[in-house]
């Protein structure tokens, strides 16, 4: 690991104008700046640890009925809230599918938004890499990308965003709240994340300095409660990355779709929220023709980038039961193992 | 880089130290305090194998900075058992053979604990594998461990009632 400056500041203006000067990177839980520094991705000249500062791990309920979380709060300890898992199972599901007990102990809500791409060739310095050195070409276009992105990837880049928490946070229409040098100003999380372009080292909107302070949820994110779901197809039952997933919440009115949610992780360089299926979905029939529908509008637009055509057409089947199982309804308890399509269905468990 | 200064309660003990800020918390523990229970597997965050407990959590170990959990406490392998009698984690591992070979073995430990205290260690062996899952071993004692975990958790919480029943009566 290369030589560092640390500082620890203890208000949020003085962790803003030391994370502005060039070299800087902020520190909170550490779970993935820490790896990418001990490979050789990362390598800071200062780490502003803000685990500090004030304020920043409260999950606040405020007035108009929306959920402020701070940036801080840990990604276990939103997960098992009573209140929050209550409100927004699916994206407590989609936080409890992710990484592993320890790392969800340690890793927070802001750092999860800028976790970077799991994309062998990023992690790889001897690869060429356009994310991580701009300029410098793309090793996994024509390498060993089954798992990379097939919807809004580029020439530059095909990587893909590796978070859970994102996909049903995009499909609930969170906000991101971020402090910068000028102030504090809301971007939502659709708009927050980029698409690669050309300019793929650009993966967010925050400027230099600015500070992710929270993350919310607007009060009609809640009224999906009992008609949500995450799942995710992933290499192993527990502990990895996912291959798809989809987030689906549903609001059906005498079988007819009064509203509609849906979002795909896996398949982009960020979450992916499927609008062009919303809208086949609202005010349709709540049925599996319908949810087929809604599958293909949601990848019409996808195209390999390699070896990794399968997913195009995976996507569209856990998009179908996505929606299947929001249909069916919100489990009652949190499944034993958290977005497994193996529980999404009844009898479709295979501990029955 | 000049030392920065890090106090930090350790199975009970304060240490007042200086460290160097890129020095993990794992490299801290085994390098520095001498306390090698806690295994340095892939130092990635991957294995489990530094799975410690910082303020009653688990965590890996390698992939927190120690400067910056100044004020933590933190309890290893090391302080888990009571002089020379085990804690009842490490006495079912032993009785349903959930011992791997020294390396993996105190992560899985340390990650019980950790599984235990925040409630999570339910009746379900699905559940009690997925809360494990972030401890990686091939010796396949994991059968064991679930057997182990199940019985831990009985026996501590049959612990906690008796002491508050002993607490009552007197």
């Amino acid at each position: 690991m290369r030589d560092f400056d640390y500082i620890r500041p203890s208000t949020i203006s003085d962790a803003i104008a030391a994370a502005a000067e060039p070299g800087s990177a902020y520190l909170a839980g550490g779970t993935n700046l820490l790896d990418l520094m001990k490979g050789g991705v990362a390598s800071p000249e200062r780490i502003v640890d803000i685990t500090r500062l004030p304020e920043l791990n409260r999950i606040e309920r405020l007035a108009d009925g929306g959920l402020r979380i701070g940036a801080l709060v840990r990604n276990a300890d939103l997960a098992h809230d009573e209140a929050f898992a209550k409100a927004y199972p699916a994206v407590a599901e989609a936080l409890l599918s992710g990484a592993s007990a320890q790392l969800r102990n340690a890793a927070t809500v802001g750092g999860n938004l800028l976790q970077r791409t799991r994309c062998s060739y990023f992690y790889d310095t001897a690869s060429a890499c356009n994310r991580r050195e701009p300029g410098s070409g793309c090793d996994a276009l024509g390498g060993e990308n089954r798992l990379h992105a097939v919807l809004g990837w580029s020439e530059a880049c095909i990587a893909t965003h590796p978070s859970d928490f994102c996909v049903p946070l995009v499909a609930l229409d969170a906000v991101v709240e971020i402090e910068g040098r000028e102030g504090r100003r809301h971007v939502t999380l659709e708009e927050f994340h980029r698409l690669p372009g050309d300019a793929p080292q650009r993966e967010n909107a925050l400027e230099a300095g600015d500070l992710i302070v929270a993350v919310r949820l607007p009060a009609e994110a809640a009224s999906f409660a009992g008609n949500a779901r995450y799942l995710k197809v992933r290499e192993r039952t527990s502990y990895a990355f996912a291959v798809v997933s989809a987030a689906a919440a549903l609001i059906v009115d005498g079988g007819k779709i009064r509203a509609a949610r849906l979002a795909l992780g896996g398949v982009a360089a960020k979450p992916w929220r499927a609008r062009s299926a919303e809208a086949v979905l609202l005010g349709a029939e709540a049925n599996e023709a319908t949810f087929a529908s809604a599958a293909d509008a949601a990848l019409a637009d996808a195209t390999p980038s390699g070896d990794n055509a399968f997913k195009i057409e995976l996507a569209r089947r856990i998009v179908v039961r996505a929606l299947m199982s929001a249909q069916a309804g919100t489990p009652a308890r949190m499944p034993a193992l958290p977005a497994s399509p193996f529980f999404s269905l009844p009898g479709a468990r295979h501990d029955a | 880089m000049t030392n920065l200064p890090l106090s930090l309660t350790i199975n009970g003990h304060r240490h007042d130290l200086e460290v160097d800020p890129r020095v993990t918390l794992l490299d801290l523990l085994r390098e520095r305090l001498e306390l090698t229970g806690t295994k340095k597997g892939c130092d990635r965050g991957q294995c489990g194998a530094c799975t410690v407990l910082v303020d009653g959590k688990r965590i890996n170990s390698c992939l927190a900075l120690a400067v910056s959990h100044d004020g933590a406490d933190v309890l290893t392998i090391e302080g888990v058992a009571h002089g020379h009698d085990l804690h009842p984690v490490q006495a079912a591992f032993i009785a349903h053979d959930g011992f791997q070979c020294g390396f993996c073995t105190p992560g899985q430990i340390m990650s019980t604990l950790g599984l235990i205290a925040e409630g999570q260690a339910g009746d379900d062996p699905e559940r009690i594998r997925e809360g494990m899952s972030g401890n990686l071993c091939r010796c396949a004692a994991y059968g064991g461990i679930i057997e182990a975990v199940l019985e831990a958790r009985e026996n501590l919480a049959r612990n906690n009632s008796e002491k508050t029943e002993r607490r009552t009566a007197a």
